[in-house]
């Protein structure tokens, strides 16, 4: 059981690189597509096989959840209108993140679980140090890209037109990376569910906060940018999860989303650093005017 | 199984990977491109799987559960969502040849 699954992923792996592949190109890119699909389906069906799976209600829970989100998605993706696509995407790829968020926080919440019962014990010590320091990572990046992308999709959506929410916005947004950081170092070896708790509400905090300055016309790179960064939490949880397909998808879709993101932003005459920053020390102005 | 070394030079050969497969993108496929890379990091979904089935806890469950929900919104909007948009492009360029 375990050869098939394994097998599978290995399989869905080699889909997914030759998928990209070809939708590199206008003349094979909706074979492309076609191609990485079947990998995915194939990945999730073998999954349900998993022998290290438990619990009769788990299943359910996974069924339903899959039925329930997956139904969403569908219904939202096949009706939406073309014009629409951008923000489809930003909120899809906010899911993901979310996705990779969620599964860091099983991990951590799992780990002051076990830790707890030890005295003088943290989450280095169940999980291992290297695990743990992945996990904290994948955490930070990828429930960044879940809030940021959310408004992301928002602001593309029409729904939310602010351009700072505080005063002297990029400051605050400094100030709040630095405490995130210096949580995410205690966190290494912390055994309370509170500081995890307040890490992941900051982070939070600070997708909205980072992308609430960018502009309209950028936020197509800014929706690539985090698309990166999914793909990068996705790798980073897939090595605490020990799960060969999740790193290499991951990884391959960190790397080519970076690339993407230069070119996008280069097709526009823009650098990534001027979408991000570049209403440094405009917020103050930006306020006065609303 | 994947353990320190092994799991770095996966990171480097996969990342070198997505760098040289989208080197030569054509800009009308760039946003297609961004949807389709978006559906591929939705294998999220075999990890929120794993998470949930895992669980032991009634909080371990619900975190779990928002991840399968999340990931196969990502799955499945993301393939949606890249189909059409290539649908379009290639009714497009059927139309010229």
């Amino acid at each position: 059981m375990v050869i098939l699954i394994q097998a599978s992923y290995f399989l869905a792996a080699v889909l997914f690189i030759l998928g990209l592949k070809q939708m590199s190109s206008p003349v094979t890119a909706r074979r492309g597509i076609l191609w990485s699909g079947v990998g995915m389906v194939l990945a999730t069906l073998v999954t349900f096989l998993d022998p290290s799976l438990h619990g009769v209600s788990n299943y359910l829970l996974m069924v339903v959840a899959i039925i329930l989100g997956g139904g969403y998605a569908w219904q939202k993706g096949r009706t939406v209108a073309m014009v629409d696509m951008p923000q489809m995407i930003a909120l899809f790829n906010g899911m993901g993140g979310g996705a990779a968020g969620a599964i860091a926080a099983v991990e951590l919440f799992g780990a002051i679980n076990q830790s707890q019962a030890i005295p003088g014990a943290g989450v280095s010590l169940v999980l291992s140090s290297d695990v743990a320091i992945v996990a904290i990572v994948g955490a930070f990046i990828g429930t960044l890209s879940f809030s940021g992308s959310l408004v992301a999709w928002a602001k593309l959506d029409g729904r939310f037109r602010r351009t700072s929410l505080v005063p002297q916005q990029h400051w605050v947004n400094l100030g709040l990376l630095v405490l995130v950081i210096y949580l995410g170092v205690k966190l290494f070896d912390t055994d309370s569910t509170l500081l995890v708790l307040l890490f992941f509400l900051l982070v939070l905090l600070l997708g909205v906060f980072v992308t609430t300055p960018v502009g309209g016309a950028d936020m197509p790179v800014a929706i690539s940018l985090f698309n990166a960064l999914t793909g990068l939490a996705v790798g980073l949880e897939g090595y605490v999860l020990d799960n060969a397909a999740m790193i290499i998808a991951g990884t391959v879709v960190g790397s080519a989303g970076t690339l993407l993101t230069q070119l996008m932003a280069k097709a526009m005459n823009r650098s990534v650093w001027n979408v991000l920053f570049g209403g440094f020390g405009q917020s103050g102005g930006a306020k006065e005017a609303s | 199984m994947i353990e320190g070394w092994a799991a770095i030079y996966i990171f480097l050969l996969a990342g070198f990977t997505g760098y040289e497969v989208i080197s030569r993108v054509p800009v009308i496929l760039h946003t297609p491109l961004m949807s389709g890379s978006n559906f591929i990091h939705g294998i999220v979904l075999v990890g929120a799987m794993v998470a949930l089935g895992h669980a032991t806890t009634l909080g371990q469950q619900l975190m779990g559960f928002i991840a399968v929900l999340l990931a196969a919104g990502n799955a499945v909007g993301g393939y949606v969502v890249t189909e059409r948009m290539l649908e379009m492009f290639k009714s497009s360029k059927g139309g010229k040849g």
